[in-house]
């Protein structure tokens, strides 16, 4: 495969398109596939084929706005359809030409305007099962650029330049990660994506492997080629159905088509990628954990270093990266490291894909670039709070984040902000909470969850967060008291402190943000035994207690 | 000293010491008699860091470092028994004595325990958080060994030595986060297991969950010394 055969095939996949007036793209990501999108696809064939329309029905990826699924798209008229059943499938197809369908069409000017699209560029405009979509929409350019114009290290160097870094939540600069493991000697090298999303509300990475697979296998092999890896892996969590599938499907083009396999591109370099399953441990995020689960071993993490850079899987040099940082290569290739370091904020470079989820009205998948304001994305994208209650606090960052007020909502994202006022930026979950909310019960619920998905290597982690439920179980049922507050706090200091790795140090975060925000829901809760939400069943509640004046300050 | 012969000098507690490259805070605190506190090493056994009591600070770095798995680098600066380190040690240790039932009048490891010991050398008079209490088990199948898992503290003691040194692998560990346990084979009884009755993991369990049937009382002593010499005596081989 050479440069010039990608533009035949591309040539090829538009002189097909040009055969018809219209296309009708049929989101089937997991959201409206669970609204029966499937059925609207083959309904809308048959209304196709009946009418008689030079019209062609594409099955695509996630359109982001999973809350309106079933999504329709007509192109080229870019006129977008909501809920749109197979009953509404004739209708559509008899509009082609002339008006849409106005019942059913979408208007959310404000929910797309203000969104940049570099990760989702492709997702809701391809057949991610079609490497040739792909290969039309100047897929795997950058790979080949790169192995026969660049050198590894010029490669590295314009991932630097881009300011790109990790976007599975730690962060770290994309650029250096790759010049360590380039650097780091080694005959067999590995590079690892981690598709192991397990925070509660994020499906990111989910959409992003089910809506343009070979995206993510770019990256990877730029990312091989870079730091001089022959080897690939994509962990990925089995409950996962479809990303798995079309990843797989994903997987055995690009072999076909030579882009993956030995001598890629008429080079010297060699590329493959296999997929491990997860069987759903959230520790297995963790890469050292992740690292043990591909060996075939228990995952649980071990203490760090040595590095996976320098020691990772089988003891090699080993690039583990997120899937989101993977699928930013190839756009960072194409267009070169500055047109990426040209979006977003000071220190946080490029864009960000959020998942929406809770009580907001456009629930979905965003893409915004870096630094832009909370309130934008809650309240202009994401429509705001629905049912006429009123906003109380956004959760980013999954169980590792925090719990932050409608005070903070004017910071922009990024990195350093979010860590600032005692958030993460985390793998990009973002869960809206209103006024039926009980931060107390919020942060018993992420408690629980890092309790239960703790791998109980070290103490902290393991015997700390059962501890901190336990305490938070009592004062949501109200017969917590000050005392237990005190011992809460000082259990939060020493599981962040002393835990082995990034779960447990970052498992006392939702409480201690909603400490920081929200500490006179837990007063009411130990003193006055009333829950503010009204969500926490506080039966038999006993008289209020005296608290210590210092405590109450 | 030069780079070249790849020795190290730092700073533990004030006391200048000077250390090979490779080697961690832990062994070259012990080299030169300094003491940090540990549960789950043991010399002779791969180290886990699991137990964070050996955590230690180091000069400009905020976050705290177990000393069992961190390398020496030139001109480190270590603190071993800060205020804040101590304060850790002993919320580690409460964490461990409410995690499960440990009743040391009943144990047979009364006097020889480590956990108990550390308790009583950190100053831990009491324990705050609520005793969870938990119902476990007790696997007396075996004809010389029991194991009592309401004392055990998953140091994983028994694992490494059973894999490292005996190369049975029979002790392992399962579940998840709170409700771990360790494990004979696939979870058969210890006496049904392809345990080879060396003994190695009794001699090694910190505690009293690990123990031999011909003790009574408190009458239990155990000897884990064997390890490094065994160790050496394999190498020299």
């Amino acid at each position: 495969m050479t440069l010039e055969e990608l533009d035949q095939i591309a040539e090829s996949v538009r002189a097909e398109n040009a055969k018809f007036d219209h296309e009708i793209n049929v989101c089937m990501g997991t959201g409206c596939l669970s609204q029966h999108s499937d059925k609207l696809r083959d309904a809308l064939t048959t209304a196709v084929s009946a009418s008689g329309k030079r019209a062609f029905v594409r099955r695509t990826g996630c359109m982001g706005l999973c809350a309106a699924g079933p999504l329709v798209l007509v192109d080229p008229e870019e006129t977008l359809y909501q809920h749109v059943k197979a009953d509404n499938a004739e209708a559509v197809v008899n509009s082609l030409g002339g008006q849409p369908v106005a019942s059913l069409q979408c208007d959310l000017r404000e929910h797309f305007d203000q969104q940049v699209h570099v990760v989702l560029e492709n997702s809701g405009h391809i057949d991610p099962e079609k490497i040739d979509d792909y290969i039309a929409r100047d897929g795997y350019r950058a790979l080949l650029t790169a192995i026969t114009d660049m050198t590894p290290n010029g490669v590295v160097h314009q991932i630097t330049a881009s300011g790109l870094r990790g976007r599975g939540g730690g962060g770290y600069p994309t650029g250096l990660k790759w010049g360590t493991v380039a650097k780091a000697t080694g005959d067999l090298k590995y590079v690892i994506c981690n598709g192991d999303e397990g925070d509660p509300g994020a499906f990111m990475d989910r959409s992003v492997l089910e809506s343009d697979p070979q995206r993510v296998i770019e990256g990877m092999a730029i990312a091989a080629y870079a730091v001089g890896a022959s080897k690939g892996y994509i962990y990925v969590r089995a409950e996962y159905p479809l990303a798995v599938a079309r990843l797989t499907a994903a997987l055995r083009d690009a072999r076909r088509r030579g882009l993956l396999g030995n001598n890629i591109g008429n080079t010297a370099f060699n590329f493959d990628v296999e997929i491990r399953l997860g069987a759903g441990a959230f520790v297995c995020g963790e890469e050292t954990a992740l690292i043990a689960s591909i060996e075939g071993k228990r995952g649980t993490p071990r203490p760090r270093p040595p590095y996976p850079a320098v020691s990772g899987l089988w003891g090699r040099p080993t690039l583990i990266n997120n899937v989101e940082t993977f699928a930013n290569i190839a756009p960072i290739i194409r267009n070169g490291g500055k047109w990426f370091a040209s979006m977003g904020s000071a220190r946080s470079k490029g864009t960000k894909v959020f998942a929406l989820t809770g009580k907001i009205t456009n629930t979905g998948l965003v893409e915004v670039p870096m630094g832009i304001k909370l309130r934008e994305i809650i309240e202009v994208i994401g429509g705001g709070v629905p049912d006429g209650h009123t906003f109380k606090a956004v959760q980013t960052g999954g169980p590792s984040g925090g719990c932050l007020p409608a005070e903070m909502l004017d910071i922009g994202v990024s990195y350093d902000a979010l860590v600032a006022v005692g958030s993460i930026m985390g793998s990009g979950g973002m869960i809206v909470m209103d006024d039926t909310s009980c931060m107390v019960n919020v942060a018993r619920f992420f408690i629980e969850f890092c309790m239960t998905e703790s791998c109980g290597k070290c103490i902290p982690c393991r015997a700390g967060t059962a501890q901190m439920h336990t305490l938070l179980t009592r004062i949501c049922d109200g017969s917590g008291t000050m005392a237990d507050l005190e011992l809460l706090v000082d259990l939060c200091a020493t599981v962040k402190e002393t835990s082995l790795c990034g779960l447990g140090q970052t498992a006392p975060n939702p409480v201690l943000s909603t400490l920081r925000y929200f500490k006179n829901e837990y007063i009411e809760h130990i003193v006055h035994k009333r829950c503010p939400a009204g969500v926490c069943n506080i039966a038999g509640a006993t008289a209020a207690i005296e608290a210590p004046e210092e405590v109450l300050a | 000293m030069s780079e070249s012969v790849g020795v190290k000098t730092l700073l533990i507690d004030g006391q200048e010491v000077s250390a090979r490259a490779g080697q961690t805070i832990l062994e070259v605190a012990k080299e030169n008699d300094i003491y940090i506190p540990t549960l789950c090493h043991l010399d002779g056994l791969t180290d886990v860091g699991a137990c964070r009591l050996c955590v230690v600070e180091i000069k400009g770095n905020n976050k705290l470092f177990p000393a069992c798995v961190t390398s020496v680098f030139e001109g480190m600066e270590v603190t071993t028994d800060t205020e804040r380190l101590k304060k850790h040690r002993r919320t580690i240790l409460e964490l461990l004595f409410a995690e499960r039932n440990h009743v040391c009048s009943v144990c047979v490891a009364n006097g020889h325990c480590d956990l108990q010991a550390m308790a009583q050398e950190q100053g831990l008079t009491h324990v705050r958080l609520p005793y969870r209490n938990p119902e476990l088990t007790v696997d007396a199948s075996h004809e010389r060994f029991t194991v009592d898992h309401n004392r055990c503290i998953l140091c994983t003691r028994c694992v490494r030595v059973c894999a490292e040194i005996e190369g049975a692998h029979v002790w392992d560990v399962m579940g998840r986060g709170i409700n771990s346990i360790v494990i004979t084979d696939l979870h058969e009884d210890w006496g049904k297991s392809s345990c080879t009755r060396c003994g190695k993991c009794v001699q090694v369990c910190p505690t009293g969950a690990l123990f031999d049937k011909s003790k009574i009382g408190s009458d239990h002593p155990k000897y884990p010394d064997f390890l490094p010499y065994l160790n050496q005596m394999r190498e020299a081989q």
